[in-house]
């Protein structure tokens, strides 16, 4: 049966700012229940909100690298209903005049070449985040307002997505961006990043497309989950249709909620009635102007992009495309490492290679961050120029490289410590062949007989000049004056 | 020590000079209030708190210690300005347990001055009323008749100056709730323009309408409370960073320009006979002053009630929607269903609505459902935002009269103090007493009222200035040519006991 999945997705975003979005009150995560609290963000009555410059600022910032157009005159409206994780019982959100409209975001091209166009975003807007509900025993609910009143930015997309799997992509994508603008830290699972997915379906009956109820799929708290919940509803809304063949127009929106562990969506109770926000302007603030020069100083601030540093890194530095996305999704601080590395010792491809085997393998291994890991650029540079520079070779690289990861010294005293150190003296290379010959002359009779390969019998004997040279030896040159020996004894 | 005689400036010259020490002081004003308390003034007056921050202030003064500019003043304040650590309950059973962490800005800035701030008064519920019949600790009577009510919201303030109880007090007016009982006690009340002073720490009712501002018994006095409250303040984003000027210091230099405006929609049906006369006999002491008497028209302020009571109401059903027993408020202790509907809903939503219904007063509930509709899906086209047209259009007429006078002149109230329970079945005659000053707050305007005569009958009738926005010095300084040209201002109601 054919049918075209129809996406959208809401997206809500916290903003890394010290202090919450309209008072001073801090931000920081993790901290016991309702110790991140003042009087305004705990609602006091007589308190008044005032909006905090640097979270406006970082709105700014991620709705113009989104694309999306600034409204000049901005204003904030109070969304009211009544909930116990809202203090005032009204969150202070933006109505009909956000900050910015439209904006798209790229759909990233799939292995299989699917994907790829534009997701439209319908609109970007700024709020207060509400408080927590944790649901305890005994029937009773906890509130923690520590999160109340966080800057969030509300980001909305067309139903432009047509798979889970670019609705997936779209979403890292947007995380990845927002990452390199360093407005947030996106993570899901501690709430930073959050989404809800709008999806139903288009079905071709008899060249006629009957759509189905659109459903809002909540508790998406992981990017897998987003696309096993997306491709779980599309099954489930097929097989509905087929079962009551209920349309769009025959039942209202439903909002479903995902859960993990069983991998299904479950209806969660409908509303009473249609809400109603009745939002209107808040009186507490005043609009915001935003001006041209304001908008070009932001967008002066935006550095370099995920897209365009994968395009850079392909360009510049002659990078696969796969090796170019590997180090810009791991994030804009491996990214920048390796511009570094690769502009200290003008060797790219060597750069990508060794961050990918040996830095990011030890991450991972570890655990760890790349703020963390003990060798920063100019190490890792000042070791792959020596070794370009055939002072080490590469095996000797990597065991240096492990030694300064580990004890955390300098190269120069794992170099010293180590005894390290490429012998690229052509008569002690000279010596150690000859040794090397004299010790095998089996070899030599092998080669001469032609009962082995010849690059078997130079590949045993480079492995023996290795060997008498403790594993320091220039290979280049061990291989250029084997080959001149043998050729000799040959002639 | 004769309390009804002295103003604040006074008090202040006499505290500066060790004449008189501010226990002594505050001491009589307790022992006057113990006296009064029939008229239920205060809803929360420490005895003891309000002597250790007198001797505080003497003690200060005594080894020469530098003390503020209103060292030693007695200031009361409305029960709707949070006070740290004292009850501030906006006459409300919701907020009965309520003691703010934190000094409302204008509250901290009469400390900051040294003031000794003198108990909370009484306020209709949440500041929604004009009687000061609408407080859970019942009404607070008028002075003058015992019988009357003060006005309202700011009945107890009023009546704090009026009945010599304090020389300098606080209220807060969104239609009217200054002005209005400043005008039906005999004392002077000033709301400011929206903006001039911070309403960080006012307990909202109408976001976009409220203000502070001072009830005195002089313009002198008046002035002295705003030069120190007024001012931008960073918590508050609506308060305007404007140079607040030095009012006492040209008070009494008369207006350059003299231009007075009668507004004709001020002397319609409704407007009591003796007020009407005493309209007329200002006037007559402006010409004698000099000044040129021009008849204006603000067309649409018959619009401004209605148009009032939607936007306030809107404001208040979302700014009271916090008082709900989870956080703040009263909770209710039996919420359980009382009629069939109710089974089916959460014990949460139960709770609230129990709570709400036992924590609110009548007049309250009333504004919030008015307020909910009002901004409901499919209505708020017809009356919110019609509402902010009529609202635009007020200002306007405003900004046209002000282009011709320099101050609008007229009756605070049509009526003097009516009658205990004469009009609390009845809303509409209520909401009628603010007509004349509900446009100032719709328009963001100064307002003033002060004492311009009294009626056979003995009760006190106000005279209303208003000027344009940041025109408080033109405003006191107009006033203040009628103030020394009569002597309504130094009159008192005989008080037995």
């Amino acid at each position: 049966m054919d049918y075209t999945t129809i996406i959208g997705l809401e997206v809500h975003v916290q903003l890394l700012t010290e202090s919450k979005m309209f008072s001073s009150c801090g931000t920081e995560f993790g901290l016991p229940p309702n110790t991140q609290t003042d009087p305004v963000s705990l609602g006091l009555p007589g308190t008044l909100p005032v909006m905090n410059g640097k979270a406006f600022e970082l709105a700014l910032k991620t709705a113009l690298a989104l694309h999306a157009e600034i409204t000049p005159f901005t204003k904030w409206d109070r969304k009211n209903y009544y909930y116990p994780d809202l203090p005032k019982n009204y969150q202070i959100s933006q109505y009909d005049l956000p900050f910015s409209q439209h904006g798209w975001l790229e759909i990233p091209v799939q292995k299989d070449g699917s994907g790829g166009g534009r997701c439209r975003l319908t609109r970007v807007h700024l709020e207060e985040d509400t408080g927590k509900l944790t649901h305890g025993s005994g029937g009773f609910s906890e509130v923690d307002l520590n999160r109340a009143g966080i800057p969030l930015l509300e980001i909305v997309t067309e139903p432009d997505l047509r798979t889970p799997q670019d609705a997936r992509a779209v979403l890292e994508e947007l995380r990845l961006t927002l990452r390199y603008l360093g407005v947030s830290d996106c993570e899901m699972q501690e709430g930073s990043l959050r989404c809800d997915a709008n999806v139903n379906l288009h079905i071709n009956v008899d060249g006629k497309t009957v759509a189905t109820p659109i459903v809002e799929i909540k508790n998406l708290n992981s990017f897998r989950s987003v696309e096993r919940a997306l491709t779980y509803e599309m099954d489930r809304q097929y097989r509905q249709w087929k079962e009551d063949g209920l349309t769009i127009k025959d039942a209202p929106k439903e909002t479903r909620g995902w859960s993990e562990p069983d991998g299904v969506t479950k209806s969660q109770r409908r509303k009473e009635s249609a809400s109603d926000y009745r939002y209107f302007p808040e009186p507490d603030l005043v609009p915001v102007v935003v001006d041209q020069p304001w908008i070009d100083r932001v967008q002066s601030s935006i550095g370099e992009l995920p897209a365009r540093r994968r395009e850079r890194f392909e360009t510049e530095y002659e990078l696969s495309a796969y090796d170019a996305n590997v180090l810009v999704e791991q994030g804009p601080d491996v990214a920048e490492y390796f511009d570094h590395v690769a502009k200290a010792t003008g060797e790219a491809k060597l750069a990508s290679n060794w961050i990918q085997q040996d830095v990011l393998r030890t991450i991972k291994e570890t655990k760890t961050t790349l703020a963390e890991f003990p060798v920063k650029p100019d190490g890792l540079a000042d070791l792959i120029n020596r070794v370009k520079r055939r002072e080490l070779n590469t095996n000797q690289g990597r065991e240096v490289l492990a030694k300064m990861i580990e004890s955390g010294e300098a190269i120069d005293k794992v170099i010293a410590a180590g005894g390290y150190g490429m012998v690229s003296d052509r008569d002690a290379i000279i010596a150690a062949v000859e040794a090397a010959l004299a010790g095998n002359p089996k070899a030599i009779e092998d080669l001469k007989g032609g009962k082995k390969k010849p690059e078997a019998v130079k590949g045993f004997l480079r492995g023996q000049v290795m060997k008498q040279t403790g594993g320091k030896a220039d290979p280049a040159l061990v291989g250029e004056l084997l080959d001149a020996k043998l050729a000799e004894l040959a002639g | 020590m004769d309390l009804t005689r002295a103003s604040a400036c006074e008090w202040l010259t006499q505290l500066n000079s060790g004449k008189v020490t501010s226990e002594e002081l505050v001491g009589g004003y307790l022992k006057r209030a113990e006296a009064l308390q029939r008229l239920n003034t205060f809803v929360h007056l420490d005895h003891d708190a309000v002597l250790a921050q007198a001797r505080s202030i003497d003690a200060k003064r005594k080894v020469g210690e530098p003390v503020g500019p209103l060292a030693g003043l007695p200031v009361a304040v409305k029960d709707v300005l949070c006070v740290e650590g004292v009850p501030t309950t906006c006459g409300s059973r919701m907020l009965k347990n309520f003691r703010p962490p934190y000094d409302a800005t204008v509250i901290a800035r009469l400390k900051a001055a040294g003031a000794v701030l003198f108990g909370m008064t009484n306020m209709d519920e949440f500041a929604m009323g004009s009687s000061t019949e609408n407080s859970s600790y019942g009404p607070t009577r008028n002075p003058w008749d015992e019988t009357r009510i003060p006005g309202g919201s700011s009945g107890g303030a009023a009546v704090a100056i009026a009945a010599d109880l304090a020389p300098l007090s606080l209220g807060s007016d969104t239609g009217g709730s200054i002005r209005q009982p400043a005008s039906l006690c005999g004392v002077v009340g000033l709301k400011p323009t929206y903006g001039r002073v911070s309403r960080y720490g006012l307990i909202a009712y109408a976001s976009s309408l409220d203000q502070v501002g001072p009830f005195a018994h002089s313009l002198a006095d008046a002035a002295l409370v705003l030069q120190h409250i007024a001012g931008r303040d960073p918590r508050d984003a609506t308060s305007v960073d404007r140079p607040v000027p030095d009012y006492a210091a040209t008070l009494d230099t008369p207006p350059e320009s003299l231009r007075i405006g009668l507004v004709r929609e001020h002397r319609g049906e409704g407007l009591d006979p003796e007020v009407a006369s005493a309209l007329d006999e200002a006037v007559r002491v402006y010409e004698k002053a000099g000044a040129t008497i021009k008849e204006v028209s603000l067309p649409h302020s018959k619009y401004g009630v209605p148009a009032y009571y939607v936007v306030a109401s809107a404001e208040c059903s979302s700014n009271l929607a916090r008082y709900d027993g989870t956080i703040y408020g009263h909770r209710a202790e039996d919420f359980s269903a009382k009629y069939p509907i109710e089974e089916d809903l959460p014990p949460l939503i139960r709770m609230m609505m129990a709570s709400r219904a036992e924590g609110f007063g009548a007049e309250v509930k009333r504004r919030i459902m008015l307020g909910t509709f009002a901004l409901s899906a499919g209505y708020a086209d017809q009356y919110y935002n019609h509402a902010l047209k009529v609202r635009r259009l007020i200002r306007n007429d405003f900004d046209t009269a002000f282009k011709e006078v320099d101050v609008l002149l007229g009756p605070t109230s049509p009526t003097p103090a009516f009658k205990l329970g004469e009009r609390t079945a009845d809303p509409l005659a209520m909401y009628l007493s603010d007509i004349y000053t509900i446009t100032a707050n719709l328009a963001g305007i100064p307002g003033l009222s002060i004492p311009g005569g009294l009626t056979r009958g003995g009760l006190p009738i106000g005279l209303q200035f208003l000027a344009p926005a940041f025109a408080e010095e033109t405003l006191l300084r107009t006033a203040r040519v009628f103030e020394r040209a009569t002597d309504w201002h130094t009159r008192r109601p005989t008080l037995a006991g």
